[in-house]
């Protein structure tokens, strides 16, 4: 069993006790006041839940008793006497006396506190006038867990197997030391975390006031002075280190949890499991520990239904009976990293050779070239899973993709290692904290921007005589060719509004700043890079929130403030910014190598992405599109059955892809992008969500999808897009386009 | 003297492009002299930047362009009337600082019809001083700057 968490519930047990011996003592004095009733019902409540997450079924049982008595009470079905106040007094006491053998021994007392619930019982017999009163005790739906489901010496190995019987447990000591209880109590306090968030703000303005001093200090020749700066120094960087240790928990915070999930699941599917945490001790930022929590818990999961062989065939496979998960915590490179790794049986590189080909991710020529790791990289696809049948525990094709999304949000990582027989292992690789973070500062479109080191992946100097490939321009889109790649460019400028400025390193070396936003890779250019430093980052007022393009604010080391530019937000708005340049041509690269699964028989082609009604995604060749155009929703006009918009001097018929055109366009956004279609002289839109990218894809040639107006398909970003039939749409929706482009 | 207490109220008084403005001086945390100011690209008009609260980034409202009067000349330096509300606290950018007065409630006035028109939602009240008009702003209503449009673009 956790220590931690003991330790935690006992003290917070405690403080609800001792609130509760107040509490009863008010409701004696009065006893009509429900909001007493109330804190009570819920401390009892809190307590039972509580105990029971811990194993702990006595302390439960009782809780569990005495929470049903209140209920009456809440209802208003009994009344508030003395006899009733004495009975649940008795219960504060014995919860006491039992957290305090808890505290000492680590297990709950053996005793089965029957005595106390069965005068609950008579209690509530009595109050109600029924009859049952005597036989309450019998009646208390028993508690799911058998009391003490064998609480382990060792807290760091927990043996979890369904053979697992409940051992006895030994007596502790009647009586403990007092002292033992002032020790607990007195160690750790409980803090309001906005207090530890405004500590961290008045250290931060500490460190800028240090920094300045010291930098007077460089300019004094006073010996005194430059001691006491150099002190002064001293301090703020330990308090600095010690302030943000506050924000830290160990991960054995969350890892506490699994063992139990652990034991349910392999008594569910009759698997025998061993859980072993390895530096457990390992800090992390509390924002960081919660991100996790829901992704660990997937992995753990998954390592025991799919991971883990069944008894029998770990003994046929000469392993020992029981499978070992290994939970894995520790520092490197200024990262934490998170591995949960299994002795079982490996993936099925076979069965997920199959799904892919079902899924027609990959043909079966293109499956067998596939290496183990790239076929362990489709894992990490949506709704791709191997599991022979769904349970309800894992399986249901939401899983590693969901796990590999949650820890990215946070600027992490996630691989998968797998050996044949031998076991998986799952790394996740997360930044210590997220509230300081390494940042590169750059100076463009005259101010400076902080950049997360997390989304950096190099920089570029081009001068104009150093013989390397310069910018290109492919239409309107600069483009740089870095090492084969042509990775789009993004400029602050442009982005902001500001007139482009042509890129040519011949007027002056280029500095560009290669970052990577998920799958996306582009180049930002900026005037000047300046230094990576540790930021402390500060949320946005809400005024300014819905601002993608930056994730927030820092004060550098001047006092002044820098926006921190969020990388995924600056593509996302850098792909409308060149979408609306008409026609952008730049061409992308496809996903990183493992993402990509080439499609035998399969023609590349240029493809713009967009989306439509219900958010899926679809793509069009670029060949067919003519341009694009925000339109404004007003310029939207009826002209009997259908849709039009007046664009350059004729009228465009509209198409709409994201719902039926009787909408009205008050239903649009302010402005709603439209695919411009021509053929002949005669042009036509389709109006769509949202202009997504434009990708260089491998396009199957074969139909998969037999819905209407959609043919062939194509694998990007890891996603299966279908393509828009662009002649089928018409001939069913507009058919008259055709014959009037003929005429 | 207690029942004159109930109706006096104590305002924080500053000018905007010649115009008297009061706010509550129990919705002003502080007052500032001009800060040190980061602008931000893309947001709404109003927010003229960030300014550095010790150690708090503090959006900085430009009141003028709340309260759709004249441009300031653009060297004439700001002073920040910083107010609370619900979740923070702003800057309002005002021209210069007053005294901190005290009116009576029961003499409030409406506001004149040909004045502010674009921002009359924002006046709690008209009171008319010896010497000139004061509008009281309300606290919340102007420290509350209209949201951000998500990829704000202008129409082709």
């Amino acid at each position: 069993m956790d220590d931690e968490a003991l330790k935690e519930f006992v003290i917070e047990g405690r403080e609800g006790l001792d609130q509760l011996d107040r509490e009863f003592l008010a409701l004696e004095a009065d006893p009509t006041a429900t909001g007493h009733i109330a804190i009570v019902f819920r401390t009892f409540h809190t307590i039972k839940g509580s105990a029971g997450f811990l194993g702990l079924g006595r302390l439960e049982k009782l809780a569990h008793a005495a929470e049903n008595v209140l209920v009456e009470l809440r209802d208003g079905r009994a009344q508030f006497t003395r006899d009733l106040a004495t009975c649940l007094l008795a219960v504060v006491d014995r919860l006491r006396q039992s957290l305090t053998t808890l505290e000492a021994s680590g297990v709950e007392g053996s005793e089965a506190h029957d005595d106390l619930i069965a005068w609950l019982g008579r209690i509530q017999g009595a109050e109600r006038g029924a009859p049952e009163g005597q036989t309450a005790p019998a009646t208390l739906p028993r508690a799911s867990a058998p009391p003490n489901a064998a609480p382990s010496v060792a807290p760091s190995a927990e043996t979890v197997s369904p053979a697992a019987a409940a051992r006895p447990v030994p007596t502790a000591p009647a009586a403990v030391a007092p002292a033992e209880h002032a020790t607990v109590a007195e160690s750790n306090v409980r803090v309001d975390v906005g207090l530890l968030d405004r500590l961290m703000n008045i250290v931060g303005e500490l460190v800028l006031v240090r920094n300045q001093i010291v930098q007077f200090g460089t300019h004094r020749e006073d010996p005194a002075f430059a001691g006491a700066a150099q002190r002064l120094n001293l301090i703020t960087t330990e308090l600095q280190e010690q302030v943000m240790k506050t924000r830290m928990q160990p991960i054995g915070s969350v890892w506490s949890k699994l063992p139990r999930v652990v034991r349910d699941l392999a008594i569910a599917c009759g698997k025998q499991v061993r859980v072993e945490m390895r530096g457990k001790e390992t800090e992390l930022d509390r924002t960081i520990l919660d991100a996790i929590k829901d992704p660990l818990t997937h992995i753990v999961r998954n390592a025991v239904d799919h991971g883990l062989e069944s008894p029998q065939a770990r003994v046929d496979a000469k392993k020992p009976r029981t499978g070992t998960l290994v939970l894995r915590g520790y520092h490197e490179g200024g990262q934490v990293i998170v591995e949960v790794s299994d002795d079982g049986a490996g993936l099925d590189l076979n069965a997920i050779r199959r799904r892919a080909i079902e899924r027609r991710l990959v043909t079966e020529e293109g499956a067998a070239r596939l290496t183990a790791f790239e076929l362990g990289q489709l894992v990490f696809l949506p709704g791709f899973s191997t599991a022979a049948k769904v349970t309800n525990l894992s399986g249901r094709g939401v899983g590693m993709d969901v796990v590999k999304s949650n820890v990215e949000r946070i600027g992490g990582t996630v691989d998968l290692h797998s050996q044949p027989g031998q076991g998986t292992t799952v790394q996740i690789r997360i930044p210590l904290t997220l509230a300081i973070v390494p940042a590169l500062v750059v100076h463009d479109a005259g101010q400076r921007f902080a950049i997360p080191q997390a989304n950096l992946v190099e920089l570029v100097h081009l001068e104009a005589d150093s013989g390397a490939p310069g910018i290109e321009y492919v239409r309107e889109a600069p483009v740089v060719r870095l090492r084969g790649q042509l990775v789009p460019i993004v400029t602050l400028r442009a982005l902001f509004g500001a007139a482009p400025r042509r890129l040519d390193a011949a007027h002056g070396p280029i500095n560009l700043v290669i970052l990577q936003a998920n799958d996306r890779r582009f180049a930002l250019v900026v005037d000047e890079i300046r230094d990576t430093q540790e930021i402390v980052v500060k949320p946005l007022g809400k005024e300014l929130k819905a601002l993608s393009t930056f994730a927030g604010a820092t004060i550098m080391g001047d006092g002044k403030v820098a926006l921190i530019l969020d990388v995924v937000g600056l593509a996302q708005q850098s792909g409308l910014a060149r979408a609306r340049g008409e026609r952008a041509a730049a061409q992308v690269p496809g996903a990183p190598s493992g993402q990509v699964h080439e499609v035998e028989g399969s023609e590349h082609q240029t493809l713009l992405l967009f989306t439509v009604g219900g958010g899926s995604t679809l793509a069009v060749p670029l060949a067919r599109v003519a341009r694009l155009e925000d339109v404004h929703r007003e310029r939207f006009e009826r002209s009997g059955d259908r849709w039009v918009v007046q664009s350059r001097g004729e009228l465009l018929p509209i198409i709409s892809l994201v719902g039926p055109t009787t909408a009205t366009p008050a239903e649009l956004p302010v402005t709603a992008p439209v695919i411009v279609h021509s053929s002949g002289t005669r042009s036509i839109g389709f109006l769509v969500g949202s202009i997504v990218d434009v990708v260089n894809a491998a396009v199957a040639a074969e139909r998969c999808n037999e819905r209407r107006g959609l043919k062939g398909a194509t694998v990007v970003h890891g996603r299966v897009t279908d393509l828009l039939d662009v002649d089928a749409v018409i001939a069913e929706q507009a058919p008259w386009f055709e014959r009037e482009a003929d005429a | 003297m207690n029942t004159e207490t109930e109706t006096v109220r104590q305002l924080c008084t500053f000018t905007v492009d010649g115009l008297l403005f009061g706010l509550d001086v129990t919705a002003v945390q502080e007052v500032l002299r001009p800060q040190e100011m980061t602008p931000v690209p893309l947001a709404p008009e109003v927010v003229r930047g960030l300014i550095n609260l010790r150690g708090q980034i503090v959006t900085a409202l430009d009141l003028r362009r709340r309260l759709g009067l004249g441009l300031a000349p653009r060297d004439q330096p700001a002073m920040n009337v910083v107010v609370r509300h619900d979740e923070g606290v702003v800057s309002l950018l005002v021209d210069e600082i007053g005294d901190v007065i005290e009116v009576d409630e029961a003499t409030a006035e409406p506001l004149p019809e040909t004045l502010l028109a674009d921002a009359r939602a924002l006046i709690d009240g008209v009171y008319q001083l010896p010497e000139r008009l004061l509008l009281v702003l309300d606290a919340r209503r102007t420290s509350a700057a209209p949201a951000v449009e998500p990829d704000r673009k202008d129409t082709p």
